[in-house]
């Protein structure tokens, strides 16, 4: 478990650093704020709306569909680690493999599913 | 247990300072071999060859005045370069840089989940980004953002099924032993890129790797020749400096895992004589693929990003999930 130790030591130096970088570009830069200064940039033309308007996502579908994929990733990870530990067995050897395969076709089809489906597809 | 938290502080720290000094440089360098490339000198003036240049850029940027917008959100605006800096920063505690050398371990930790606790933190630095260009409130930034989400669930998946593959391949998350199961006969045949099963992984891989990295042809979340700077053209400073500096860092943690996880580490002729030279081989291996990085980003154009997102699901993903099949069945009845 101490291996894991370096993990809080680097985060506090990380956290460190970014809070100096932050606190030194606000103390060492100069301050002269101007109206046009503090304006959205658009190019030099003065700001048309904002920014804060609603926009169509088109990839909002396929943002659903990562999410499960992911999941089933992660799901695929501890049968990696585990399945080559299980070489000299043969029954186990051939149980895991046959029912990861089987996992793996699920997963094959439903992405199959998600493409036919046309959520895969920006001008639908 | 003193000891070993005196080891712990020393190293980190010397890490994270020759990381900073590489960040430096890789910017100069990155600039230089642009200029090559496209038949220009390129920074030669600050310094002997423009060696100083990064210094001088360095000082610059600390001098600039730091603008927040009115409009932009004030507490996501100044959170979201510290949020995609230190993600980045984190990385490098797993990752083995050579073997023993004089008694001493060249890495930070070995963990039992080193290749998932990468995989975590790199898929963190998409919400500094995202952070960024909602709470700057500007047109671009916004696109800039928006890209970077649509970016990231499109290589994220095929990225993960690499690594699965890999992880199937050698046995173990922990990167040590990724490293020392490649150390074959004279030190480089063992490459897990020169067996059979792991060459169209570590193609999906370096792409997906060149994406998460937001490098061309996938720089999309800050396209300059659209977006202006993308998710950072409001911001000035050091907080542009941070966003820059987590870009080359995450260059520098890809390149590095790529290299971990196919090119063999520290592995080389003699190293198992002379460990020193584990040391030199990583180093010569992450910046040779730095190099290639570059050359790429000056040579291809950038994709359009529903081309991405049909990329990275309809080529990409159903690539990666037949290698984690092949690489099974190969892991299977390799004996």
């Amino acid at each position: 478990m101490s291996n894991y130790f370096p993990i809080l030591l680097i985060l506090v130096i990380a956290v460190g650093m970014a809070a100096v970088l932050l606190v030194l570009s606000r103390l060492a830069g100069r301050n002269r704020p101007t109206k046009e200064k503090l304006a959205p940039y658009e190019c030099g033309v003065e700001p048309v709306g904002t920014a804060r308007e609603r926009q169509s996502v088109k990839f909002y579908l396929v943002a659903m569909a990562f999410l499960l994929f992911d999941i089933e990733t992660v799901f695929l990870v501890p049968w990696a680690v585990v399945f080559p530990g299980l070489l000299n067995d043969p029954a186990m050897k051939q149980l895991f493999y046959v029912e990861m395969m089987l996992f793996i076709v699920v997963l094959f089809v439903g992405l199959v599913y998600v493409w036919r489906k046309g959520i895969l597809d920006w001008n639908r | 247990m003193t000891n070993l938290l005196i080891e712990w502080i020393i190293k980190t720290l010397v890490i994270l300072f020759i990381l900073v000094t590489a960040v430096a440089y890789l910017t100069f360098l990155e600039r230089k071999v642009m200029s090559w490339i496209q038949l220009r000198i390129g920074p030669n003036r600050v310094g002997p060859w423009g060696l100083l240049q990064p210094l001088a850029d360095g000082l610059k940027m600390v001098f600039k005045e730091d603008i927040v917008p009115t409009e932009a959100n004030k507490l996501l605006y100044i959170a979201a370069p510290a949020l995609s800096l230190i993600p980045a920063l984190m990385t490098f505690i797993v990752i083995p840089y050579g073997s023993r050398v004089w008694g001493i371990e060249l890495h930070v930790t070995r963990m039992d989940v080193g290749l998932l606790y990468i995989f975590a933190l790199t898929s963190l630095g998409v919400y500094g980004i995202a952070l960024a260009g909602w709470s700057s409130n500007n047109k671009y930034s916004l696109m800039g953002g928006l890209r970077s989400s649509a970016q990231m669930i499109s290589y994220e998946l095929a990225f993960g099924l690499s690594i699965v593959s890999v992880v199937l391949y050698s046995g173990s998350l922990d990167l040590v032993t990724i490293v020392e199961k490649q150390s074959g006969w004279v030190g480089h045949l063992g490459w897990n890129l020169f067996s059979l099963p792991m060459i169209p992984v570590f193609a999906v891989f370096v792409t997906a790797a060149l994406a998460e990295c937001n490098r061309t042809p996938f720089d999309l979340p800050e396209a300059e020749s659209e977006l202006v700077a993308g998710y950072h053209t409001e911001y000035s400073s050091m907080k542009f400096v941070m966003f820059q500096m987590a870009e080359y860092l995450n260059l520098i943690t890809s390149t590095s895992i790529t290299t971990t996880l196919f090119l063999g580490g520290w592995n080389g002729p003699f190293v198992g004589r002379y460990p020193l030279l584990g040391l030199f081989y990583f180093v010569g291996k992450v910046l040779f693929l730095i190099l290639v990085a570059m050359w790429i980003r000056f040579t291809v154009p950038r994709f359009r990003y529903d081309q991405l997102m049909r990329f990275g699901w309809t080529v990409l993903l159903p690539v990666s999930i037949v290698n984690v099949v092949i690489t099974a069945t190969w892991v299977m009845f390799r004996n």
